[in-house]
């Protein structure tokens, strides 16, 4: 493509609609037209004008409006599509592993969950393709934005007072006709008087207002640049913890991703409205809706350890004690710990009774503790209870063998050996819940089951994010650029004496042509200028009558 | 004229792929950190292994460090995972092969009590020490995910390797090989 002389002299980038110096349309289909396409102020967008390397050709790729339109979409389609099925993050498996994911999914949803996790759907959001479409969108954001600002800035910069009268009769607003000596003098004065700054130049004058409200979309970009940033940086470790930590009643855990802090479960509680005193109000509702959850609490103590305790060590110092409720988090050091979830009555501890089968007589209580069980009860008459074998999640037997799941108490099994006054040779039996076996032969006695105490356990998340300031100052810029782009209108008006006493005006405006003219009524009131008309309206009513001929 | 054109395109050219190729730089960074995330193995072959501290059955504290100049066969495992209860047999009778020639073998049960830990050690007539992980803290320091692990600490105190899931009685015979003090 060639440079574009205009008859002007001035010469132009390739590409470019209206001569940069006087306003001159300079293609053919352009001067054709009846108004002016003042987009970007007629400037060539730039990548429309180099096409040569392979650089180049990417850069057009990335600048051109409608590839970021598609890049767009796509992105929707696909968190929509990762919006279908639940996340593998929200899935519970017992194990985290790639079969058992694959499992859940065909268990769970059939062929539809087979062919999710198939195509990665699983994991949707950290697929290396949709960080790669989000990638591909700050790319566009920032070329297009590049492509198109650098053009505009300069052209608006560079504004010559004096335009061709091509330019001016093909404004949306125009005026020309004859006025008073003094009407430049006094429209100038009414145009500071409204604001516009104003410039003049021989014979004519140059009044704008409000251009920075065309760099809105350019700000808004930024704002979206910074945002996506702290998303990326999300995924640098240190910067973004989000862990489950599911803690029973009384343990003590390592949080996770937080080297040096333990917690402490005290307790867990679900409190409800019980509709009754300062309540009662709630009577009604309650009756209708049933029960409703006022709280979910856990009661925590943090411990840290020393600087130089090693992982493992029990030297804790308490650093605060703690109820941690819905949406009032436990706080320290850059982490948040949030009351998410819960399960209530895991077995905790197991009560039977030491009972002679025939006679039914109880030779008295003991406790298991499930979580952490002794090795011998002892009774008062001299009996003892001795625990052989303890399997918390009882699966069943291989080679004879009693097998537990896992190392939760969920189906406690006990091997145990009863050893009484009557039986000092010991008996010998195998008890899980509502089943007892008795391996060598019948007993004469038996553990009676009596009574269980559970726990809770509470489900927390474990929440560390330094991110959230870059995400504000993103989500800051973003709202800025907007209202900028918004609430603001870049107004001009061009208006040019000829020797004789004429007077030419156009008018332009980004947007609220509606304020354009208000200003524009004030102005000729006062300096007494032509009749303007809005060559927009005129053609459309022309259309229209048109329209109705023909019909 | 010409002259001052060329050198505007050739820096325009510069200029687009500097910016091209910083921002592929970043979704690159990007994509690697996050399909890296899931084994974020904070352990790498060749790290120093993290000292740790924990008490084993009879209560007596055992320190990593201890061992520095030895090598150290560190186990982790639980009772209900069935991999960790077939390769311990093997493990016992592999300690009691090279713990004369400087390699030991450590066992971090994972937060389980101790009677069930004592049972399993009886059970299994296991002769090296056994230490319980009670608050889980080594097992976060050492991002233990699946089990068993075996972490293989040369007598520098440096990972050799980590291996995860179930070994033969071979495989741990080369492994105490490799961490075998000079």
């Amino acid at each position: 493509m060639d440079k574009m002389q205009c008859t002007c002299g001035h010469v132009n980038p390739p590409g470019t609609v209206l001569c940069e110096s006087c306003g001159r349309s300079l293609t053919e289909v352009e001067q054709n037209k009846k108004l002016v396409d003042m987009r970007y102020e007629g400037t060539a967008r730039r990548s429309q004008t180099y096409n040569k390397s392979i650089i180049d050709k990417i850069w057009n790729f990335f600048s051109s409006v409608k590839v970021g339109v598609s890049i767009i979409v796509a992105l929707l389609v696909s968190a929509a599509v990762g919006t279908i099925l639940p996340q593998e993050q929200y899935v519970a498996v017992p194990v985290r592993s790639d079969a058992a994911l694959e499992a859940y999914y065909s268990d769970v949803y059939g062929s539809i969950g087979k062919v999710y996790y198939f195509l990665g759907f699983n994991d949707l959001y950290n697929s290396f393709w949709f960080i790669a479409l989000v990638g591909m969108l700050a790319i566009s954001l920032i070329v297009a934005s590049l492509d198109r600002f650098v053009p505009l800035y300069r052209s608006l910069k560079n504004q010559r007072v004096l335009r061709h009268s091509s330019f001016m009769n093909k404004q949306r607003i125009y005026a020309e006709g004859s006025a008073a000596p003094d009407s430049m003098e006094k429209a100038e004065a009414k145009l500071k008087e409204l604001k516009y700054k104003v410039s003049t130049d021989k014979n004519g004058l140059l009044a704008e207002k409000g251009r920075f409200s065309r760099w809105g979309p350019y700000v808004n970009h930024i704002g979206l640049i910074i945002f996506l940033f702290g998303v990326m940086l999300r995924m640098m470790p240190g910067f973004y913890v989000d862990e489950t930590l599911w803690i029973r009643e009384g343990e003590t855990r390592a949080i996770p991703e937080a080297p040096g802090y333990t917690l402490e479960n005290k307790g867990f509680d679900v409190e409800t409205y019980t509709g009754e005193n300062e309540e009662a109000k709630f009577g009604e509702a309650l009756d209708r809706v049933g029960t409703v959850v006022k709280n979910y609490q856990t009661d925590v103590v943090l411990y840290k350890k020393p600087e130089d305790a090693l992982p493992g060590e029990t030297n804790l110092e308490t650093v605060k004690e703690y109820p941690i409720r819905v949406n009032q988090p436990l706080k320290f050091d850059g982490y948040a710990v949030y009351q998410m979830d819960f399960k209530k009555d895991e077995l905790k501890t197991m009560t039977f009774a030491l009972t002679n089968k025939a006679t039914s007589e109880s030779l008295g209580n003991m406790t298991i503790d499930l979580i952490n069980p002794e090795k011998e009860y002892t009774f008062d008459d001299g009996s003892v209870v001795k625990l052989l074998g303890y399997y918390p999640d009882f699966s069943g037997f291989e080679n004879g063998e009693p097998q537990t799941k896992t190392p939760l108490p969920n189906n406690p099994g006990f091997l145990i050996e009863m050893k009484t006054p009557e039986t000092p040779n010991g008996e010998t039996s195998f008890i899980t819940i509502q089943n007892t076996v008795e391996p060598f032969g019948d007993n004469d006695y038996k553990l009676a089951f009596q009574s269980v105490e559970t726990r809770d356990v509470s489900g927390l998340t474990v929440r560390k994010d330094r991110t959230l300031p870059i995400l504000g100052l993103g989500g800051l810029i973003f709202m800025i650029g907007v209202a900028q782009g918004m609430y603001f209108n870049h107004r001009r008006f061009w208006i040019q004496q000829t020797a004789d006493g004429e007077i030419m005006l156009a008018g332009h405006t980004n947007k609220n042509w509606f304020g354009l003219k208000k200003d524009l009524d004030q102005v000729k009131e006062y300096a007494a200028l032509p009749a303007y008309t809005d060559q927009q309206e005129e053609i459309e009513k022309l259309e229209k009558e048109e329209a109705e001929l023909t019909s | 004229m010409n002259e001052k054109t060329n050198k505007k395109k050739r820096n325009r050219l510069f200029m687009r792929t500097a910016i091209l190729l910083m921002l592929v730089a970043a979704i690159g960074y990007t994509i690697y950190n996050s399909a890296t995330a899931d084994d974020v193995s904070l352990l790498e072959v060749g790290d120093d292994a993290p000292n740790f501290a924990l008490q084993d059955l009879d209560g007596k504290q055992h320190k990593l460090s201890d061992y520095r100049g030895q090598g150290v066969f560190l186990n982790f495992w639980g009772t209900w995972c069935e991999p960790c209860k077939k390769e311990m047999p093997a493990m016992d009778r592999q300690f009691n092969a090279y713990k004369d020639q400087g390699v030991h073998v450590l066992a971090v049960n994972i937060a389980q009590s101790n009677f069930e830990v004592q049972s399993f050690s009886d059970q299994f007539k296991l002769s090296f020490p056994i230490v319980i992980d009670k608050t889980k803290d080594v097992m976060t320091a050492y991002n233990i995910r699946p089990l068993p692990t075996t972490v293989l600490v040369n007598p520098e105190g440096k990972i050799e390797r980590i291996i995860t899931g179930e070994m033969t009685e071979e495989d741990i015979k080369g492994y105490m090989e490799s961490i075998k003090p000079e």
